[in-house]
């Protein structure tokens, strides 16, 4: 999607300009802020179509500044940040953001995660039927093809895939998938989430070991993406 | 203290019986055998306690006229004052020489420290410079180019940048681990493991350096789930593998294999048949590579911070195998490394909370 417009709120002003050029030779209008303040002020007044948000800004924490903007804010936020701590991700996730990144990262899986933050986006949400990849998911008839083979899935395999699809690029926690799927009083029970992965990447990925679909977050959750 | 006057009590009692056939002067030269043993055992404190207390006992018990602090003769007197001099010497040199012994204990201890700190300098600066100066140079030469530079040449430097870059991050990722776990508190977010997946993930991670090692990797069937820190062992076995990856010739292949070791515990109650109580679970890692091994004489401190296998080849801060085994020790588990015919073993065991679950397939 050319012409996407990115906010990227940074105090560094060499990571700015990084993703300033680096986004702006890759087609998408860039603007940017140095400050919490500014950066939400920026949002309020041009929307962009996704935001980046460096986590450790000086002047407001970062996770007050994601729930700030997702008072209002609905389109997708990266988060960026200097501390690969897994609690902080979590928090950033539950809070709304898309995905993240932790510095340092390489352009090119920045700007898969951008696009496949903005595709997620884009889908038609009329539409019942998706198709992602090899993948065929009909919401309504609650059927799924891979290369228009029907694949038979059991009700919460289904209703795992389904969950995975609708928030296609979206990094999700495991707790959030585990209350999604199983309800609010298995947000512990970590193993289902396990072995029902492991059952539903042998049935959709051509090879389970190297999936294309179901990526492994490490210790975060899982994020559902057509890897090219 | 208590123990250097009972001692010196002790002594004194048993002199008192046979002072009669041995004469009260010998005692004197027992109870300074037994100050000395004293000075030899205890601290300063209780050897001069001794010393003193031996010398009132002498007095009191022994020199004549007996039971009195009176001293009868000018020669006993004589006597008395050398025994309590020679008993304080013999005190305070004993508390010297142990304090001596402290010094240099804290010198070679101080010394240690210093050639552990040398040692990290010499191999960071060496693992920390050399990226940095090739990036700082690439840069310059880039950014001076006065369009002299072919498009080659600019390729090549910008890739080594990009190098440079990446091995920087490793050693710095390597020295942050390092320190988290000298701080002593790493905690362990243990969550359900499926060794399945951390395996495939760390492999695919390692795609890039692996490329020419054919891997194989064998799980036994119906491996249950483990509780363990999912990063944490991420990053043992990526280092393991990167390890291979690095000082093993290309084509040596690499295998990775898990079983569960279960210790079955049984109940002791007699007369009883025997029966199941619990089983304890561990999960036993098995990596091997077919590389030169390790020399005998060093296998015991390549877990070591900083140590270095000699004449290795360049490119490690010789801090992988000491946070894998950090990490592993975080679990209460255990590493072990041995020579096996045409390369070496690492064998890793943690105990871990187990989950079978088979029965979901229909849900």
């Amino acid at each position: 999607m050319n012409n996407a417009t990115v906010l990227v709120i940074d105090d560094e002003i060499q990571i700015r300009r990084l993703l300033e050029i680096t986004l702006e030779s890759n087609q998408y209008r860039v603007s940017s802020a140095a400050t919490a303040r500014e950066g939400l002020r920026m949002a309020a007044s041009h929307p962009p179509d996704l935001v980046i948000l460096d986590l450790g800004l000086p002047d407001e924490n970062g996770h007050t500044v994601l729930q700030k903007l997702r008072e209002w804010y609905t389109r997708p936020v990266l988060i960026l940040s200097a501390q690969s701590s897994e609690e902080d991700i979590v928090k950033a996730l539950d809070n709304g953001a898309n995905d993240y990144l932790v510095k340092p990262f390489r352009n090119g899986e920045l700007l898969a995660r951008i696009r496949s933050a903005l595709r997620s986006n884009t889908n038609d949400e009329s539409s019942s039927v998706l198709i992602i990849g090899e993948l065929e998911i009909d919401l309504s008839a609650r059927t799924v093809k891979k290369n228009n083979v029907a694949i038979k899935l059991t009700g919460t395999e289904y209703k795992l895939l389904s969950l995975f699809v609708q928030q296609e690029g979206k990094v999700l926690t495991h707790q959030y998938v585990l209350r999604e799927v199983w309800g609010p009083g298995y947000i512990s029970q970590s193993q289902y989430l396990r072995v029902f992965i492991a059952q539903l990447r042998k049935k959709i990925e051509t090879d389970p070991n190297r999936p294309t679909y179901i990526h492994t977050e490490s210790g975060v959750g899982y994020r559902f993406a057509l890897q090219e | 203290m208590l123990m250097s006057i009972g001692l010196v009590l002790l002594t004194a009692a048993g002199c008192y019986f046979v002072s009669d056939y041995i004469g009260y002067r010998s005692v004197a030269f027992i109870l300074m055998l037994i100050v000395s043993l004293a000075a030899i055992l205890f601290d300063i404190v209780p050897v001069l306690l001794a010393a003193l207390l031996s010398a009132l006992v002498w007095n009191f018990f022994f020199i004549p006229p007996r039971f009195t602090f009176h001293i009868g003769s000018a020669e006993d007197g004589f006597l008395f004052l050398m025994y309590f001099i020679i008993a304080l010497i013999n005190a305070v040199l004993t508390g010297r020489i142990k304090k001596a012994e402290q010094l240099i204990r804290e010198k070679e201890e101080k010394a240690k420290t210093v050639k552990l700190y040398n040692t990290l300098l010499n191999s960071l600066s060496h693992e920390l410079r050399t990226p940095i100066a090739t990036i700082v140079g690439a840069a310059d030469t880039l950014l001076t180019d006065k369009s002299a530079l072919s498009t080659e040449n600019r390729k090549e430097l910008t890739e080594n940048i990009s190098i440079a870059a990446l091995r920087l991050h490793q050693q710095v990722e390597n020295l942050l681990s390092m320190s988290r776990l000298e701080s002593g508190f790493i905690q362990l977010r243990k969550d359900w493991c499926d060794i399945n997946e951390l395996i495939y993930a760390v492999l695919n991670r390692l795609e890039q350096p692996l490329k020419n090692h054919p891997v194989t990797v064998s799980i036994a069937e119906n491996l249950p789930l483990y509780k363990l820190d999912y990063g944490l062992m991420e990053q043992v076995l990526y280092n393991l593998l990167y390890n291979a990856s690095l000082y093993t010739p290309e084509f040596a292949p690499v295998t990775i294999s898990v079983t569960d070791a279960a210790d079955k515990v049984f109940s002791l109650e007699q007369n009883a048949p025997s029966v199941l109580k619990s089983e304890n679970h561990s999960l036993r890692l098995v990596v091997e590579d077919r590389g030169p091994g390790f020399p005998e004489g060093e296998i015991e401190k390549v877990f070591d911070k900083f140590y270095r296998i000699h004449h290795s080849r360049t490119g490690g801060t010789g801090l992988g195998l000491s946070i894998v085994k950090g990490f592993v020790e975080a679990h209460n588990g255990t590493i072990l490394l041995e020579n096996i015919p045409h390369g070496s073993r690492f064998t890793i065991k943690i105990p871990a909370e187990t989950s079978y679950i088979n029965n979901l397939k229909n849900e």
